[in-house]
């Protein structure tokens, strides 16, 4: 992979063209998929359409246009760029492709509380509902996610912060959220089970700008931050006797960028719950597109947005009326085609 | 057989190695080395404990006096009665499940030289999980053995097809990332359509929420012999497996000049790693997760010598089945806490208080 220097008034950058190339191409798929996002559905309209219905409040269209088809799929695509980029973040710290935001307690630790607060308030717990109810989905993840958070760094750090042993104990403190959610499925009642099943696979259905603005504020805030950080992460890559030498703060910036990862995550899941996949395939598809040696931060989170939004197309109108979770159709889009990567990438 | 001896050396070599390369870690790896046969001992000893527990606890506590008649000479008492047809099918079914568990999660995270990785790595779960939820609602099955069957084809099936896409346009075999990045993306498409079928059918839903808890519990005697062979089979291949996987852990290259056959190895560990986990998870649920962290229990005890790993892990595993079970029968009367949910709690707050004591052996 040939990198290009950049030089402008003495600052200097790598650019990859390769990575670049894939970046935009990203982009420029992510709009078509937008539009027709907006075009598709149970009222099919056509581009003149659409763009009448978004400038004319007047227009019979402008509601579905504006309150329902384009918040829902900019809460797709944010989610979706959200959780590759936190992926790729994690994939990079802790040096393994199959790391996600899971081994940092977050996805996890907002399934138990959700999962607690959908099962625990139906008939069988009556006391229980009272708290539950009152806090609402988004803010019970957003709760869980954060704790679950803090108790796997509390537990990892142990006079700083070491790559595998952050991974180790992120694995058992999911093992332990996992299996209490596990638990409480079995518990509550069936219906309330499916409830919590569709939220545990992500879903986009009914999510409006109230969805889009936390995790629109969250991108817009972390994205330039974890950019600043690309080149310490590329450097954590290697051990960390050669990361101290290579001059930088080992410490300091695994933890920025950790906390980075976190908020990106927790936001994005309490928006649309832990969207199956995107975090571990992302990543993973935009290295083999752009053949880094390692996730590239500005393509994953492109190539997670783009999945997502496509799966989100596929899951609200292929199988309608019938809805399906966003979360079943991203896996089922992205697993053949990082399996075709790794395919060609053999040969 | 020359062949085997070499391989012994070389896992002798790599000790000499470390051992002359990192003086301060020298008199611990000798240590561990010097207490290997006690430390068997003592996880045959707990696994024996584990087993007296198993036998004699539960919703009716049966002397140990009894229990013992009851193996011996039974006469028909409601003791008897408890212990044949209940305990001693669930213990058996323990002992089988943990074992299996334990080795097959040592092997996988050797072959994938990953420590996230876990025996249900290459698909196993998930393909059981879509073949009893698929059964349910295309076939209408409705019994434990037909769903057991079913999630145990699916097992095999989703494992071999995991490794057949590893192997295709490879020269030498898979490598370690190739399956557990195709492992990891076969179980997420298996999961997505399995979630897309319990949402859509309540049955099917209700079945699968039980079986991911996880339960060694109302399974009886017939189950446990339809296991037995798969796991008995897995368990001598994963052991025949272990000297080759030593010199595979060297690198592929190294492991190729010493004459190793990469393929072969690598095959015969994901056959084993599939029998083992594919039978027990069929059979008792979700619980793979107990192999994750199995290995990282044992790899401090013996070091990184598969030969000792894979057998400290089955004991360990066994051993930790059965008391998680144990405990679930008694913490939550009149019910019972699902074996899972039990050994992820007790389990995973000792993994992670190991890892942070002790610097984590690496893989």
């Amino acid at each position: 992979m040939t990198a290009l220097p950049l030089r402008v008034a003495g600052l200097s950058w790598q650019v990859r063209p390769r990575g670049t190339a894939v970046t935009l191409g990203g982009l420029l798929l992510l709009a078509l998929l937008m539009a027709l996002n907006m075009r598709l559905g149970d009222i099919p309209m056509s581009v003149a359409e659409v763009l009448r219905a978004t400038f004319d409040p007047a227009d019979a269209g402008h509601f579905v246009v504006m309150e329902l088809r384009l918040p829902r799929a900019l809460t797709g695509a944010l989610v979706g760029g959200a959780l590759a980029l936190s992926g790729a973040i994690i994939q990079s710290i802790a040096r393994n492709p199959l790391a996600s935001p899971e081994i940092l307690g977050v996805t996890t630790g907002a399934s138990v509380t959700v999962v607690a607060g959908v099962v625990l308030s139906g008939s069988a717990y009556g006391g229980a509902s009272g708290l539950f109810s009152a806090l609402g989905i988004p803010a019970l993840a957003l709760l869980g996610g954060l704790a679950g958070a803090v108790t796997v760094y509390a537990l990892a750090w142990r006079r700083g912060l070491d790559g595998y042993r952050l991974v180790l104990v992120g694995i058992g403190v999911a093992a332990v959220f996992t299996n209490v959610k596990y638990w409480l499925l079995t518990v509550g009642d069936v219906n309330d089970t499916g409830r919590a099943m569709v939220w545990i696979t992500g879903s986009l259905n009914g999510r409006g700008w109230e969805h889009v603005v936390p995790v629109g504020l969250a991108l817009a805030a972390l994205v330039p931050l974890t950019l600043l950080g690309t080149r310490s992460l590329a450097a954590l890559r290697f051990g960390d006797d050669t990361v101290t030498a290579l001059g930088v703060r080992t410490n300091l910036a695994r933890a920025l960028m950790i906390l980075a990862a976190v908020l990106l995550a927790a936001v994005a899941t309490a928006s649309a719950g832990p969207i199956a996949f995107v975090a571990l395939a992302a990543p993973q598809i935009a290295l083999r597109l752009a053949r880094c040696p390692q996730p590239p931060l500005l393509s994953s989170a492109v190539v997670g947005a783009v999945l997502t939004t496509g799966a989100d197309l596929i899951a609200r109108t292929a199988f309608s009326p019938l809805e399906l979770p966003v979360g079943v159709v991203t896996a089922v889009l992205g697993a053949p085609y990082l399996i075709h990567l790794i395919w060609r990438a053999r040969k | 057989m020359p062949k085997l001896a070499y391989f012994t050396t070389i896992g002798q070599t790599r000790w000499e190695e470390h051992v002359t390369a990192a003086p301060a870690v020298a008199p611990r790896l000798r240590g561990i080395r010097r207490r290997r046969g006690l430390v068997l001992a003592a996880l045959l000893a707990a696994l024996g404990v584990a087993v007296l527990l198993s036998i004699t606890v539960g919703a009716k506590a049966v002397p140990l006096a009894d229990a013992w008649q009851a193996l011996t000479a039974p006469t028909g008492t409601e003791n008897d009665i408890v212990i044949r047809s209940l305990r001693l099918p669930r213990t058996a079914l323990g002992v089988l499940a943990g074992l299996a568990l334990g080795v097959a999660g040592a092997l996988m995270q050797g072959h994938t030289r990953n420590p996230l990785a876990d025996p249900g790595l290459l698909g196993v779960t998930q393909g059981a999980a879509f073949a009893m939820v698929a059964a349910i609602i295309l076939l209408g099955a409705q019994s434990l053995l037909a769903y057991i069957w079913f999630g145990l084809a699916g097992a095999l099936i989703a494992s071999v097809g995991v490794f057949a896409l590893g192997m295709v346009g490879g020269r030498g075999g898979p490598t370690p990332v190739t399956l557990a990045l195709a492992g990891t993306a076969v179980s997420a498409f298996l999961y997505a359509l399995t979630s897309a079928i319990v949402l859509l059918d309540e049955q099917a839903m209700d079945v699968f929420r039980f079986w991911q808890a996880g339960s060694i519990a109302a399974r009886g005697a017939d189950v446990l012999w339809q296991v037995l062979p798969f796991i008995v089979t897995g368990l001598v291949l994963a052991m025949a497996n272990a000297p080759g996987l030593n010199a595979l852990s060297l690198g592929e290259d190294v492991a190729r000049g010493l004459g190793q056959n990469i393929a072969l190895t690598r095959g015969v560990g994901v056959a084993a790693v599939t029998l083992l986990s594919g039978a027990s998870v069929a059979a008792c649920g979700a619980l793979a997760f107990v192999g994750l962290l199995v290995p990282h229990v044992t790899r401090p005890l013996c070091g990184t010598d598969h030969r000792w790993l894979l057998p400290y892990s089955g004991l360990v595993g066994a051993a930790l089945l059965l008391l998680a079970d144990v405990i679930g029968r008694v913490v939550a009367p009149p019910g019972e806490l699902e074996v899972g949910v039990v050994l992820a709690l007790l389990g995973a707050p000792f993994f992670v208080a190991l890892v942070r004591r002790r610097k984590p052996v690496r893989l």
